[in-house]
């Protein structure tokens, strides 16, 4: 029972992480047709820029001015870059996100360094906050939830009931239509293209400081993010939030369970005494592959419904 | 028979190459990077038999060139303990691309269902997969160590043992050549031009009556044919596999390549594949921030020039064949666009190693040896410099720029001019 409400809560933390992440992947695809590669990278900006101003001013600060400035790198990115390479199709969009993402990479391990950095949980928040059924529950983590959330209702508000969801919505489906009513489109794209960075970014300050602030990070999560939006449905944001909270929940799960799979080899009549590459497939257990799940899981959706779990249209 | 001797006149030039330039170039080092390029010229011919050919983008093509190798070494470790019999080890490349083969065949028929950004989506979820795998199974892929062999072994026909380098580098260059032919000729069938008419409106394609999915998958195939062929001649050369020859980094270098080359053209990968080698050996060797500088090149690329070197170059295909003579008005705008790039270039090369001897806590000293002169850092002098030069380089652009483009207009003019007449 602890095991199972302990890889819950984490599995929903995590969840939370990719759920915003993965909701500005998912607007700005759906928007304007770019899988943005480097939308990890945002997220880990966001951790890096965050232990600098912690370390200077302090973790408040950094809570707002972090993903403002990731936000407004994101904007830049679209307005001379994107836009730039708009033209040439959604193939070289694709292939610049990529190069930005090498970049980007490159860059912070330039200005940071190429270890991981000491971005530490504040030390107002650093404290049990209460115990129940024999866990503790940290103060941070708590926090971590309870904003994540707060993110995910203030833009379902945004995107359900204000004008500028109105038009957020509009674009999704009928970019042309919204521009003919005198809307500007090309500044949508660039506001929702920051903005969904800026979601990254304060998703890299929240969550930089659990999962771990270095180069590598982008790397670890940015092919995860693709894996929710498509299990989702692409453009969906309802199937963002179920899909990042199964993954979490899933993986956190095989990790604290970590099943053997001997006595399903076993099953099918394969002996515990195999050797070489059967060995290695019969020690296998849900904790050390709880890596690939997701991308299984990716395999196994594309096969059986193509369009995601609440995607309105076919990938 | 002139008419046969002028369509092969580029073959036989290649193939004199190949055979000619380890005697002009006869340093090992020499002979290692240029089996290296060949390497490359064959997995990024394959990775634009897809991209290029087929339209479909993927993030993960080293996983065939990867797995071929892993399977080529344990060929070969198993040759040396005598479980299996001998196969020639110059035959090699053969078994690695049937290796490939098998894989693409399998993962191919999950990820060619669909194509553009899902079908990179895919391939990137099967590299990190692969990435995975190397960790988990053990005894085959033996996680971060990776696995190693000798080519050494077995009968040695005509004196060949593959221990000199020489004899990789035309082992490699006899089978760059086999393959650059084959995939050429690739090109020209029936499945070539089908699969870049799915490229361009599968729908079309689709109401003429092919199954646009079995032509994707087609190409991928033999795209993970020519992949595994490359992975194969990998291992004889390094002797060794490890994860990262099946992991993301190698399946970006291979975009990077193909595209800087040009992914339009039959060409253009060949010339990505062998600059981006040079390049990636000579930057890694002068700076610490060397991808920083390939990711830039990449990014400039997409945005200014996204038919890459062999696009930029066949651009001027309509003027030389109107009148040579009309190029000669380009020569000194491109000559002062040059100068004022390299400039640009220079300053912002200087700003970007100063931050990253600056930034970087293992630094030793306090100056940096930039071009032979010995530059202080933590001095405001060398910015100042490097500020001013890089302002130069951009008016000079901006001085340049409009005229490169006003010849250039002025030419199309007077091609259209006498196209008139």
């Amino acid at each position: 029972m602890n095991t199972l409400l302990f890889s819950i809560f984490n599995g929903v933390l995590y969840g939370l992480l990719l759920f915003m992440l993965s909701s500005g992947l998912t607007l700005i695809f759906s928007m304007m047709g770019v899988l943005n590669f480097a939308h990890a990278s945002f997220f880990m900006i966001g951790a890096f820029c965050a232990y600098t101003i912690t370390k200077y001013v302090g973790f408040w600060p950094a809570l707002v001015f972090a993903p403002v400035a990731v936000g407004v790198i994101g904007a830049l990115v679209e307005r001379y870059g994107l836009r730039v390479v708009h033209k040439s199709g959604h193939v070289a969009e694709l292939l610049f996100t990529f190069g930005l993402y090498y970049a980007f990479e490159e860059f912070v391990q330039m200005i940071w360094g190429k270890v991981p950095v000491s971005y530490e949980i504040p030390e107002s928040m650093n404290f049990v906050l209460f115990t129940w059924l024999g866990l503790e529950y940290s103060a941070y983590r708590v926090f971590m939830v309870l904003a994540s959330l707060g993110v995910m209702v203030s833009l379902y508000w945004l995107i359900a009931k204000t004008r500028v969801g109105l038009i957020i919505q509009a674009a999704l489906t009928h970019p042309h239509m919204v521009g003919h009513l005198g809307h500007n489109v090309p500044r949508v794209f660039m506001m929702t293209f920051g903005f969904g960075c800026g979601l990254a970014g304060l998703a890299g300050v929240l969550g930089g400081n659990i999962l771990g602030t270095e180069p590598a990070m982008a790397q670890q999560l940015g092919p995860i993010i693709f894996v929710v939006i498509v299990i989702g449905g692409l453009g969906s944001l309802g199937g963002a939030v179920i899909a990042a909270l199964g993954i979490g929940i899933l993986t956190n799960m095989a990790i604290s369970y970590d099943i053997s799979f001997e006595p399903f080899f076993a099953l099918l009549g394969f002996s515990s005494e195999a050797v070489g590459v059967g060995q290695d497939l019969i020690a296998m257990t849900s904790g050390s592959i709880s890596s690939i799940l997701p991308y299984i899981l990716l395999v196994l959706m594309l096969i059986f419904r193509p369009r995601g779990l609440f995607g309105t249209r076919d990938v | 028979m002139i008419k046969l001797f002028k369509k092969s006149a580029v073959w036989i030039a290649a193939g004199i190459a190949i055979l000619v330039l380890p005697i002009l170039f006869s340093s090992g080092y020499a002979h290692s990077l240029m089996g290296l390029m060949g390497i490359m010229v064959i997995f990024s011919l394959a990775y634009n038999m897809m991209l290029g050919q087929g339209g479909m983008l993927s993030f993960g093509h080293a996983v065939y060139l990867g797995l071929a190798g892993y399977f080529t070494i344990h060929l070969l470790q198993m040759m040396e303990a005598g479980a299996v019999g001998y196969f020639p080890i110059s035959l090699l490349p053969l078994f690695g691309g049937a290796v490939g083969l098998l894989f693409g065949i399998v993962i191919g028929f999950v990820s060619t269902r669909r194509a553009g950004t899902i079908f990179a989506m895919i391939s990137l979820g099967f590299v990190e997969m692969m990435t995975a795998l190397a960790f988990i199974l053990i005894s085959f892929f033996n996680g971060e160590e990776g696995i190693q062999g000798d080519r050494m072994l077995g009968p040695e026909p005509f004196g060949i043992t593959y221990g000199p380098a020489i004899q990789v580098y035309y082992l490699i260059g006899i089978w760059t050549f086999i393959a650059m032919l084959t995939m050429y000729a690739i090109t020209k069938t029936p499945f070539g031009r089908i699969s870049n008419a799915v490229r361009d409106n599968p729908m079309r394609a689709q109401f003429v009556g092919y199954n646009t999915q079995r032509v994707r998958w087609l190409a991928f195939s033999l795209s993970a044919f020519f992949a595994g062929l490359a992975g194969a001649l990998f291992a004889l050369h390094f002797e060794h596999v490890g994860y990262e020859s099946a992991g993301l980094e190698l399946s970006g270098e291979v975009l990077f390549a193909t595209f800087i080359g040009g992914i339009g053209t039959f060409l253009g990968p060949i010339v990505g594949a062998i600059l981006f080698t040079f390049l990636r050996a000579t930057l890694s060797e002068m700076s610490s921030v060397w991808h920083l500088y390939l990711g830039a090149i990449f990014l400039l690329t997409v945005v200014f020039a996204p038919t890459g070197i062999a696009g930029l170059v066949l651009m001027h295909e309509p003027i030389w064949k109107v009148d040579f003579k009309l190029l000669r008005r380009m020569v000194l705008p491109y000559i002062g666009a040059l100068v004022a790039i390299l400039i640009t270039v220079c300053g912002i090369i200087g700003f970007i190693e100063l931050i990253n001897f600056v930034a970087d806590e293992y630094s030793s000293g306090t100056t940096i040896n930039f071009l032979g002169t010995e530059v202080e850092a933590f001095n405001v002098m060398p910015w100042l410099v490097f500020g001013i030069i890089t302002i130069i380089g951009i008016g000079l652009c901006k001085v340049v720029f409009p005229v490169v483009s006003r010849n250039w207009n002025g030419i199309m003019e007077t091609i259209k001019e006498r196209m008139l007449q």
